[in-house]
């Protein structure tokens, strides 16, 4: 059974939408960027954190990320910071207690090696991968490898995606779906509009129609614990980026990460309590 | 625009296409698309209306007439006897791309994809820029043809590049300049992608060479290859037999392929790519993707690429800006592996030789970019011998290098303008950029070479 999915399904048992934060390795350099992610886990003491920390490779064009996200991890990049040190987060991640996947554009990963990925990451103890400019038609090695490592995939749906796109693409998915809420890149938003909800109705219909029983999670856009709770009201999960990356930007350090995290972590959890905006 | 009552030209006879890419793009191991999901629907959309555009009867008229009325296609073929004298007896033919408006290749690409844009119903363009060669071809085009038009290029190269910032301008394109990254050319064509992304809906992203994900290759190469479709003829009716051998410079590829393509299926034509050495390839500041780089992933594509260990980018380094890229088109990392075209390194040091030799042999300036090919052609005729016939690709005019060759040669006091990295990924030559060829002139550069 998949790592994310045990962990979304047991996010929905407690009738409440899972909390993914992303963040990169080696901002604002390697050490810190792992104390944040630890500090995005444990969130605030009265309640949840992150559940899944999305760990992020550096890399130098990345075309899926607005300017919060691009300045902090060309900070990486200029370190040099490379796969050693994101399997480093990997392990920390999993041992503060949430389920650790990484993101990262296709060239660091097929530099790297994709069958030595899969299994230094496996043995790491990563959940698996997702990748934002890898789609399934190109991704005959990844599948392979993933499958014999037996680790997530996640790949992304969009908006503009055909019904057909939808049904490839959520069959070739494990762990979760990443709906991308809006067109464009990411970056924190006033609001998540009906078009993700749309969408993520949309995956569904599609992964019913595939006969299979993947959650759909919702990342761009999302930065605080009201938009979490309106995004929790239709999607199995919540992904937030560049407000982590903002309060690192910003100099907040792990307490700023931790008072982030338990605001969203109260938003996914008022999902019952706030309809989502059909602005 | 046209005109329906002008008459478009008689359609020639060309060679079949190669048998690339497959319907996904992909040139053997290379190509295919490396995109976020959401520009798959824009992309199969642009896919979809070309392949319908490419076979319109309607379509190639207006296209065969901008050739010719805009453009002012066919380009002619020069022999250069002056300065085949510095190539070991080979004689040399020059396809005079230079002579085209706007001043290069660059301007057959963008016409077609601006008339492409306007079939799918899109009102706008973007393009990338370096030195803002390929951003003027795109605002040219849009003037042309009243599209909106955006421009994205580093911000260290609007600076440098002013004037061309300037004509961007007064062709009425909005030009942003780009503080992400390298802030050079490689950084111009990611936040060109985030604007498609985001706009999609209203906007079409000309690019500027073969590469990009599918449809782009194939896409710019057709448009392309008009320059070896026409060089072939004319070479057969001048001289009753094919050239030996045909050279272009590569920093994308645009022009290379452009001339290339008709070549590819006559095995006995050997076709050589040159691309931009620099200071040297051991020295590792080079743009030579092919010879000193590797396979990877780069802008929605897989081909060679600069890259460090980590997969990481590296910045390129050449004295012409249109080669001064960190990739290459993957018809050319196709066209390697199978050993149907090779490459070969020229630095910064041999094209400048060749580039004041073709001004004082021959009285044709040419840009630094094509200069790369002159230089492989004074190679490669001294290796093949006398009554060799090559075919050169004068991909642009000098015009818009004078400044960066006089302070080369230690020319004059006009140093403003500074020859840095960070330039298009292939050339389109300013016209007019500035007065002074007589700077070029001035000194003995390279006779004796």
């Amino acid at each position: 059974m998949s790592l994310l999915q045990q962990r979304i399904d047991a996010a929905r048992a407690e009738e409440r939408a899972a909390l993914i934060a992303y963040l990169p390795v080696g901002y604002p350099d390697v050490d810190a960027s792992i104390a944040a992610m630890v500090a995005a886990v444990e969130g605030g003491a009265d309640g949840g954190g992150a559940d899944v920390v999305e760990i992020g490779v550096p890399y130098s064009d990345p075309g899926m990320d607005g300017p919060v996200i691009q300045q902090a991890v060309d900070v990486a990049v200029r370190a040099g910071v490379g796969m050693r040190d994101v399997l480093r987060a990997v392990e920390a991640v999993a041992a503060a207690g949430a389920v650790p996947v990484v993101m990262s554009y296709w060239n660091p990963v097929e530099r790297y090696g994709v069958e030595r990925f899969a299994a230094d990451l496996a043995a790491a103890g990563g959940a698996g991968a997702i990748t934002p400019d890898l789609i399934p038609d190109e991704a005959g090695a990844w599948l392979a490898a993933s499958e014999a490592a037996g680790l997530d995939r996640v790949f992304l749906v969009a908006p503009s995606s055909t019904d057909a796109r939808l049904r490839s693409t959520v069959r070739a998915c494990r762990g979760f779906v990443y709906a991308a809420s809006t067109m464009g890149v990411t970056g924190t938003r006033a609001t998540v509009g009906g078009a993700a909800e749309r969408l993520v109705a949309r995956t569904r219909e599609a992964i019913a129609d595939v006969g299979t029983a993947l959650p759909v999670c919702v990342g761009l856009g999302v930065s605080d614990g009201n938009q979490a709770a309106q995004v929790a009201g239709f999607a199995d999960g919540v992904i937030v980026g560049s407000a982590y990356v903002r309060t690192l930007l910003d100099g907040e350090g792990p307490d700023g990460v931790r008072r982030l995290s338990a605001d969203l972590a109260r938003g996914v959890r008022q999902r019952a309590a706030v309809r989502p905006s059909h602005a | 625009m046209t005109t329906s009552p002008v008459r478009p030209p008689q359609p020639r006879a060309v060679p079949a296409a190669p048998a690339w890419p497959d319907a996904t793009g992909h040139f053997g191991v290379f190509g295919g698309r490396f995109v976020p999901e959401a520009l798959i629907a824009a992309l199969d959309e642009l896919t979809e209306a070309y392949e319908a555009m490419r076979v319109d009867p309607v379509f190639l008229d207006e296209f065969a007439v901008l050739q010719r009325d805009y453009i002012g296609r066919p380009s002619v073929i020069t022999e250069v006897p002056r300065f085949a004298e510095h190539c070991g007896g080979a004689r040399v033919l020059l396809k005079r791309e230079d002579l085209n408006h706007t001043g290069s290749h660059k301007i057959n690409n963008v016409l077609g994809q601006a008339l492409l844009t306007k079939r799918i119903g899109k009102t706008r363009v973007i393009a990338e820029t370096g030195a803002g060669q390929h951003g003027v071809a795109t605002a040219t085009a849009a003037a042309l043809m009243g599209l909106s038009c955006t421009v994205y290029m580093g911000e260290e190269d609007t600076r440098r590049q002013a004037l061309n910032v300037a004509r961007m301008r007064l062709l009425g394109a909005e030009v942003i300049p780009v503080t992400t990254g390298s802030r050079t050319l490689k950084d111009a064509i990611n936040e060109a992608f985030r604007d498609w992304v985001t706009n999609v809906e209203t906007t079409n992203y000309v690019f500027g060479t073969v590469a990009g994900p599918h449809p782009f290759p194939a896409m710019v190469r057709d448009f392309q290859r008009v320059i070896g479709d026409e060089a072939r003829e004319q070479v057969l009716d001048r001289e009753g037999r094919l050239p030996d051998a045909v050279l272009a410079c590569v920093g994308g590829g645009s022009n290379a392929i452009g001339i290339f393509t008709a070549f590819v299926p006559d095995e006995g034509v050997r076709l050589v790519g040159l691309e931009a050495a620099g200071d040297g390839v051991e020295t590792g500041r080079h743009a030579a993707t092919i010879t000193g780089g590797s396979p990877g992933v780069l802008h929605g594509a897989r081909s060679y690429l600069l890259q460090d260990e980590n997969g990481q980018t590296i910045e390129s380094h050449s004295i012409s800006a249109g080669l001064d890229y960190p990739g290459v088109g993957p018809e050319h990392s196709h066209l390697h592996d199978i050993g149907r075209a090779e490459y070969r390194p020229v630095t910064d040091a041999e094209a400048m030789e060749a580039f004041a030799l073709l001004c004082r042999t021959e009285g044709i300036i040419p840009a630094i970019e094509s200069a790369h090919a002159l230089a492989g052609a004074m190679r490669l005729g001294r290796e093949l011998g006398p009554d060799t016939l090559l075919l050169v690709n004068l991909s642009g005019r000098g015009d818009k290098d004078v400044e960066t060759a006089s302070r080369w040669f230690g020319l004059g006091d006009r140093t403003e303008v500074d020859p840095g990295p960070g330039l298009d990924t292939d050339q389109q030559p300013t016209e007019g950029a500035v007065a002074g060829d007589e700077a070029v002139a001035g000194r003995d550069a390279g006779e004796e070479a």
